[in-house]
């Protein structure tokens, strides 16, 4: 075997092969680039540490001062919620509202635009091939990228605008901020957090196959607020009736039905007297606790 | 005594030659905030990385707790956050932070595209740079699912609906995501299998591609 060899830059531990210590690291050489260049470790790194700790505790701040939100457990039978996605998805989903991009021609919106611009983003180096590197020596690409980025603002813009616009007619709040709220408003009773996993909605009705109580609902309409379930939209503010005889008597029952109560509209003139009194009987026997 | 350990290892493995590269390897002045305050630019990339490094660390704490089924993975969520001991700040982490590593790989990209820093002979840099890119935006997409409230909901529905309207294909990429008719059991299951197993392990193979390549080519240099 060649083993021997003086010349050889591996040493033998056992059978296997290790480079000959000494003159095998490179010494560093910074010549390559003019001017005061300094090494990675631990000259560059040690600073690199100290901003990173600075960012680190700025983060941490934020993540205190801003818990990150949670609404309510998803139900899909719930058909007042407002999608959102993500902030950085909402220029995609602004483009595809526009009619020239959806409908029969959703195509280019889901594939066209998007195609190209992130295609010829990913192929950059291939498109724009030529030695410049200056950005305003390099109009065409300088201008396409500022283009796509005064879209991008834009779009993202506008959609964040019609959702908070969408919001406020509707009139709903977002479920985290209505959790938030609720947590508040506990915590400064003193009281426990009201719990989103077992919410007081889940309570059973009480006489729930009463035909004349449910032709009147129908009637009136309480059940397009309400829910079929009579769970309410914790989205939209909208209270359950489910329990709701625990919270209110059949006077008070019949007074909210009568003269409406903030965005709940007044049933006095299109229910009679009668029909609004079955209504409050029926209400006040819907207790948790019997 | 730790370097008579590191002399055994070393006379076994040779790891001297690994991380002197790493240690040596130059920091030239056009880079340097201390030397142009300007160069702030190029710390992008490795703000990108740390708060990726953030977001792994903190989704491995999360799933300590996160159970991936329709029934318990917002209980477990809504548990972790108000009852779970500094649950909040890591559950924080990870949702601020996803927001916050766009963000920056975001201008990281802005930087290297500014600084015609894609060019020869660094175009396949610049690819595997696009790739990290897409894959960070799925793990958006797919890490918005897993808390299970309304809002994760209903943005998943429009999500695969639009990817439902993608011609000829829509409806394979629609049954591929969601695992079935509609949004429920099976798609949280794999959006979870997506965003904690699939993406982070190709995001790690793409950014030792991206790391090498920047080693082996050395930083762009001065305009
Ligand atoms: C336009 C939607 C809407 C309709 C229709 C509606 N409600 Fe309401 N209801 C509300 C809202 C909103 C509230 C909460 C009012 C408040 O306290 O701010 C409410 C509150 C109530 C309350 C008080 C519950 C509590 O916990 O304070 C009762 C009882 C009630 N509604 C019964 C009815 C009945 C019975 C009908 C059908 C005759 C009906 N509602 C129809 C929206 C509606
Ligand atoms: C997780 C995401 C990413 C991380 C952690 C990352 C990290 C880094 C780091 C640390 C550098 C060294 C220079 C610097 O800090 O600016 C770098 C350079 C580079 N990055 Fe990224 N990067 C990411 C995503 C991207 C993306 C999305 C692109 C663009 C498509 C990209 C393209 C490049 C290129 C071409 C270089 C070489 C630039 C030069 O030599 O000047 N990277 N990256």
């Amino acid at each position: 075997m060649a083993h021997g060899n003086k010349n050889e830059k591996v040493v033998y531990v056992g059978d296997s092969r290790v480079r000959k210590p000494g003159g095998a690291t490179i010494p560093p050489d910074y010549t390559s680039f003019p001017g005061r260049s300094e090494a990675f470790i631990p000259n560059f790194l040690l600073k690199e540490w100290m901003v990173g700790c600075v960012v680190l505790v700025g983060f941490l701040v934020l993540t205190i001062a801003h818990p990150a939100p949670l609404g309510y457990p998803a139900n899909p039978t719930n058909s007042a919620f407002i999608p959102i996605p993500d902030w950085y998805f909402l220029f995609l989903y602004q483009l595809l509202k526009y009619p020239w991009v959806s409908g029969s021609y959703v195509a280019w919106g889901v594939v066209g635009i998007p195609g190209v611009a992130f295609g010829s983003l990913l192929l950059a180096p291939f498109l724009d091939t030529g030695k410049e590197r200056r950005f305003y020596r390099r109009p065409i690409a300088t201008a396409l990228m500022l283009l796509s980025l005064v879209s991008c603002y834009y779009l993202t813009k506008v959609s964040w605008d019609f959702y908070q616009h969408e919001l406020e007619i509707t009139g709903t709040i977002p479920e985290h901020t209505v959790r938030e709220e609720k947590a508040r408003e506990a915590a400064a009773a003193g009281k426990e957090p009201p719990s989103a996993t077992k919410p007081a909605e889940a309570v059973e009705l009480v006489d729930a196959d009463n035909a004349e109580v449910k032709s009147i609902m129908e009637k009136a309409g309480c059940l397009t607020c309400h829910a079929t379930d009579l769970k309410g939209q914790a989205g939209a503010n909208i209270p359950a009736l489910r329990g709701v005889g625990d919270l209110l008597t059949k006077e008070e029952l019949a007074e909210i039905i009568t003269n409406g109560k903030d965005k709940m509209p007044a049933f006095g003139t299109d229910l009679s007297a009668e029909e609004i009194g079955t209504l409050a009987d029926w209400l006040a026997k819907q207790k948790a606790t019997e | 005594m730790f370097k008579s350990v590191y002399n055994w290892i070393d006379e076994r493995l040779d790891v001297t030659p690994l991380w002197r590269d790493v240690a040596d390897h130059e920091v030239p002045e056009h880079v340097n905030p201390a030397h142009h305050f300007s160069a702030f630019v190029y710390c992008f990339g490795g703000l990108t990385f740390f708060i990726t490094v953030i977001q792994i660390l903190s989704g491995m704490f999360l799933t300590m707790y996160y159970v991936p089924d329709i029934i318990n993975a917002y209980a477990s969520v809504d548990y972790l956050q108000h009852k779970v001991p500094f649950g909040s700040i890591v559950r924080g982490m990870h949702h601020w932070g996803a927001s916050l590593v766009i963000v920056m790989m975001f201008l990281h990209t802005l930087r290297v595209f500014f600084t015609g820093s894609y060019k020869a002979p660094r175009e396949m840099n610049w690819v595997v740079g696009m790739l990290i890119f897409f894959i960070m935006l799925g793990l958006g997409f797919t890490g918005y699912l897993l808390p299970w409230d309304n809002k994760a909901y209903f943005a998943t529905k429009v999500g695969i609906q639009i990817a439902n309207s993608v011609p000829y294909i829509g409806e394979y990429i629609k049954i591929f995501l969601q695992g079935g008719e509609i949004v429920g059991a099976t798609t949280l299951t794999r959006f979870f299998a997506i965003h904690v197993f699939f993406l982070p392990g190709a995001l790690l193979a793409l950014l030792a591609a991206h790391f090498l390549m920047i080693r082996k080519q050395g930083i762009a240099g001065p305009l």
